[in-house]
């Protein structure tokens, strides 16, 4: 038996981190937490009669009435977790309206309303105009061309006994399968934000592939166009029944906007005997303007259960976007034989912070699991990645290969690594390797030496930076995550 | 071609350039030899552009126009290119997608049709062909684990496919075999014209052998102290550099 002890590696490039953040920590809530009394809209505030009131208006059974209370009376005790590298003002919970009717908002009129730099980057990432529209939040009314293409869609995955629609939905028409899966990876007593998703959710996502099914597309949010407006709690549930195999698409590269600032969704991922899922992410919430103020605060409990033997389950995300990001995307690899990856790319800059990382944990024998993690920081950008790679003493012959790289860009910005490692089975092979570098003046020097500007150089070298995971997307995603990388750090040299 | 006139350069305190004046014309090769601290490497770096030099008296003006206006991208897209002495690694960055990225910097800056893949690769492998090199360092990562003799000879590729007006190449014999110094002296050769020039900064005679040069400099203390034909480097080999350099401060 052995245990490693729980090792912090800092790297900063200058010492004046602590300062910088008193603006972003003093900074009120001007666009956040905006609550307009309309009529299918709850006033602000939360207790068991909220709780059963958006139960009830989303005609819910009575066992989830039941599950979501079970919820918020736990939650009522749970503390606010503290330890992440991020810093924010407290919360005030009671100032938050749970539920507003998935109507349209009282947005934009017209595009001349709209932020012009947030139109600026639209353009650059090639979105069509009445695509920009409906990001920007203007009521679009035929929503172009993916309304046939959901359709085709739809059938195509009803041919194949795919199950892919709103979570609310499934309540309604999956009531057996909902309850035999939700909340058996992520209990609503895991952590405060998930006590608070479980009692509260408005919506989000369920995927059922079954046996012996290969999921004949990547399944994406982009194209469950009715149910857009998932809100603020988001919760999500992918089941792959033995011998199946789903691909799932989170997320939209273009820079969105929310009128909530704090987001704290649930992702539930379960692979049975031999299944394997893929669930890649590219967030690119409002990060705020150049103070940090109205970014969007992304707490996401993200966790997939490799629940049967030879199972997979393989994370990949790039995070450029949010105010603060804190998440986990983890793999509890119980099943003999399974296998749990976790790939990513996150950066940070202006006042952007992100705590990030991910937990495997080896229940089963002969698991193995594979973490590369790509952080980015420039400008004032801080973040930690924190990795917990956790051996049970009965999972015999696991392997770990943990791969931490930071990137640093400017002398303002600032990496850190903290990995956990906890083995208590001898037989455990582990490999953790970690860098920090900055993009020297060398690097620049020789591309511009080429004819390359600046910031072709240094999106070029960022991106080469973050090629192994790149890699891991599905090619039109990596496409417009290289392109997003780009647009991110725009400016962000010097 | 290039006209340098009375330069001065210095690295913090340090003056390192003290009135260095070269004139080099179309199609010609120099060699700029000398001890070690001469200022042969910091001549080169001034004229590309690099940071941490401060240039405090002279100019150098490439086709008429003034280097020292211009950032290190806007000198190599006018048609400056510099072989390092030590290329640069960049990991993850694809050879391939780097040097068509750079060729397209400069054909837009230059108002001509960005290449397109096809074109591309077509003139990767005519270039290929002329300096006998094959096609196994394109895939991989810039100079990313490539040892001393394929990092000098991407350097030269590099040269041939961006066709610069006038190459610097700064120590390119630095730790090369003599095997490896001949395929990369060919590569130079082949890619001498009557358009283009070179400046090669060495600090042995043996490069020479290889690449013949029309003129030789001795470069010492920040000055040019001896122009004179290729039998000037002959001459330096058999005796050193200290009786040009002593006879000058004496």
């Amino acid at each position: 038996m052995s245990a490693i002890p729980a090792e912090a590696i800092t790297a900063e490039s200058k010492a004046d981190t602590v300062g910088q953040y008193d603006d972003l920590v003093n900074a009120g809530y001007e666009h956040g937490f905006v609550t307009e009394i309309e009529s299918d809209t709850l006033p602000p505030g939360l207790d068991e009669g909220v709780v059963r009131a958006i139960s009830a208006r989303k005609g819910e059974p009575e066992w989830m009435t039941e599950w979501r209370l079970a919820a918020y009376r736990k939650w009522l005790d749970m503390p606010t977790p503290t330890w992440a590298a991020v810093h924010y003002p407290p919360i005030d919970y009671q100032a938050i309206s749970y539920f507003s009717a998935p109507k349209k908002k009282e947005g934009p009129k017209s595009l001349d309303e709209v932020d012009p730099i947030l139109l600026e980057t639209y353009q650059k990432l090639g979105i069509p105009i009445e695509e920009q529209k409906a990001l920007a939040g203007i009521a679009v009314d035929a929503v172009f061309d993916s309304v046939s293409v959901a359709t085709t869609f739809r059938e195509k995955l009803h041919e194949a006994g795919v199950i892919f629609c709103s979570i609310s939905e499934a309540v309604q028409e999956y009531p057996e399968l909902v309850q035999k899966y939700l909340g058996t990876v992520v209990p609503p007593t895991d952590n405060f934000y998930t006590g608070l998703n479980s009692a509260v959710f408005t919506d989000g996502t369920f995927v059922y592939v079954p046996k012996n099914t290969r999921c004949p597309m990547e399944l994406s949010t982009y194209f469950r166009i009715n149910t857009a407006n998932t809100g603020q709690f988001e919760r999500t549930l992918i089941v792959a029944d033995e011998g199946s195999y789903v691909s799932y698409l989170e997320g939209c590269t273009a820079p969105q906007r929310d009128e909530n600032q704090l987001h704290a969704a649930v992702v539930e991922l379960i692979a049975l005997d031999d299944a394997e899922i893929k669930y890649s992410t590219v967030q690119n919430w409002y990060p705020g303007d150049e103070d940090g103020k109205g970014g969007i605060y992304n707490f996401v409990t993200k966790r997939g259960d490799c629940r049967g033997h030879r199972s997979k389950i393989s994370w990949t995300q790039v995070e450029t976007g949010s105010a603060i990001t804190w998440k986990y995307p983890s793999c509890i690899l119980r099943g003999d034989d399974s296998v749990g990856e976790f790939y990513s790319v996150a950066v940070t800059k202006g006042r952007q912070q992100a705590d990030t990382g991910t937990k495997m944990i080896h229940l089963g024998k002969n698991t193995s699991s594979t973490i590369v993690s790509k952080g980015i920081s420039a400008q004032h950008g801080q973040q930690a990645y924190r990795g917990l790679v956790r051996i049970a003493a009965r999972a015999e012959g696991a392997r770990n290969h943990t791969q931490c790289d930071s990137l640093l860009i400017g002398d303002k910005s600032s990496a850190h690594t903290f990995p956990y490692i906890e083995v208590k089975n001898s037989s455990a092979k582990m490999e953790h390797e970690a860098t920090t570098s900055k993009i020297s003046d060398d690097q620049l020097f020789y591309c511009r030496s080429r004819g390359l500007s600046e910031e072709d150089a240094v999106s070029m070298i960022v991106n080469g930076f973050c090629k192994e995971v790149f890699n891991e997307l599905p090619m039109e995603f990596a496409v417009e995550a290289q392109k997003l990388l780009s647009i991110s750090l725009e400016g962000a040299v010097g | 071609m290039l006209s340098v006139k009375g330069l001065k350069a210095t690295v913090g305190d340090k003056e390192i350039l003290r009135g260095l004046d070269l004139e080099v014309g179309p199609g010609e090769v120099h060699a700029i030899m000398g001890p070690n601290g001469s200022g042969k490497s910091t001549f080169a770096h001034v004229l590309s552009g690099r940071e941490g030099y401060e240039v405090t008296a002279g100019s150098a003006k490439l086709d008429g126009t003034d280097l020292f206006e211009l950032d290190p991208e806007e000198r190599a897209r006018l048609g400056l290119f510099l072989a390092f002495q030590y290329p640069v690694e960049l990991p993850g960055v694809n050879n391939m997608y780097f040097l068509k990225a750079a060729l397209n910097a400069i054909r837009k800056s230059r108002g001509e049709d960005e290449l397109d893949a096809v074109s591309f690769m077509r003139l990767m492998k005519e270039k290929l062909k002329v300096l006998h090199l094959d096609d196994s360092l394109l895939k991989r990562p810039v100079n990313f684990g490539f040892s001393g003799g394929e990092k000098k000879r991407n350097e030269i590729f590099q040269m041939a496919m961006l066709e610069p007006k006038l190459a610097i190449l700064d120590e390119t014999d630095s730790g090369l075999d003599i095997d490896a110094l001949r395929i990369v002296a060919d590569g130079v050769n082949a890619l001498r014209s009557p358009e283009r020039s070179m400046i090669v900064v060495t600090h042995y005679q043996r490069l020479l052998d290889y690449i013949e040069p029309d003129y030789v400099h001795v470069l010492a203390k920040g000055q040019i102290i001896r122009s004179g034909g290729k039998e000037l480097a002959l001459e330096l080999e058999e005796k050193g550099y200290g009786w040009i350099v002593d006879g000058e401060a004496a």
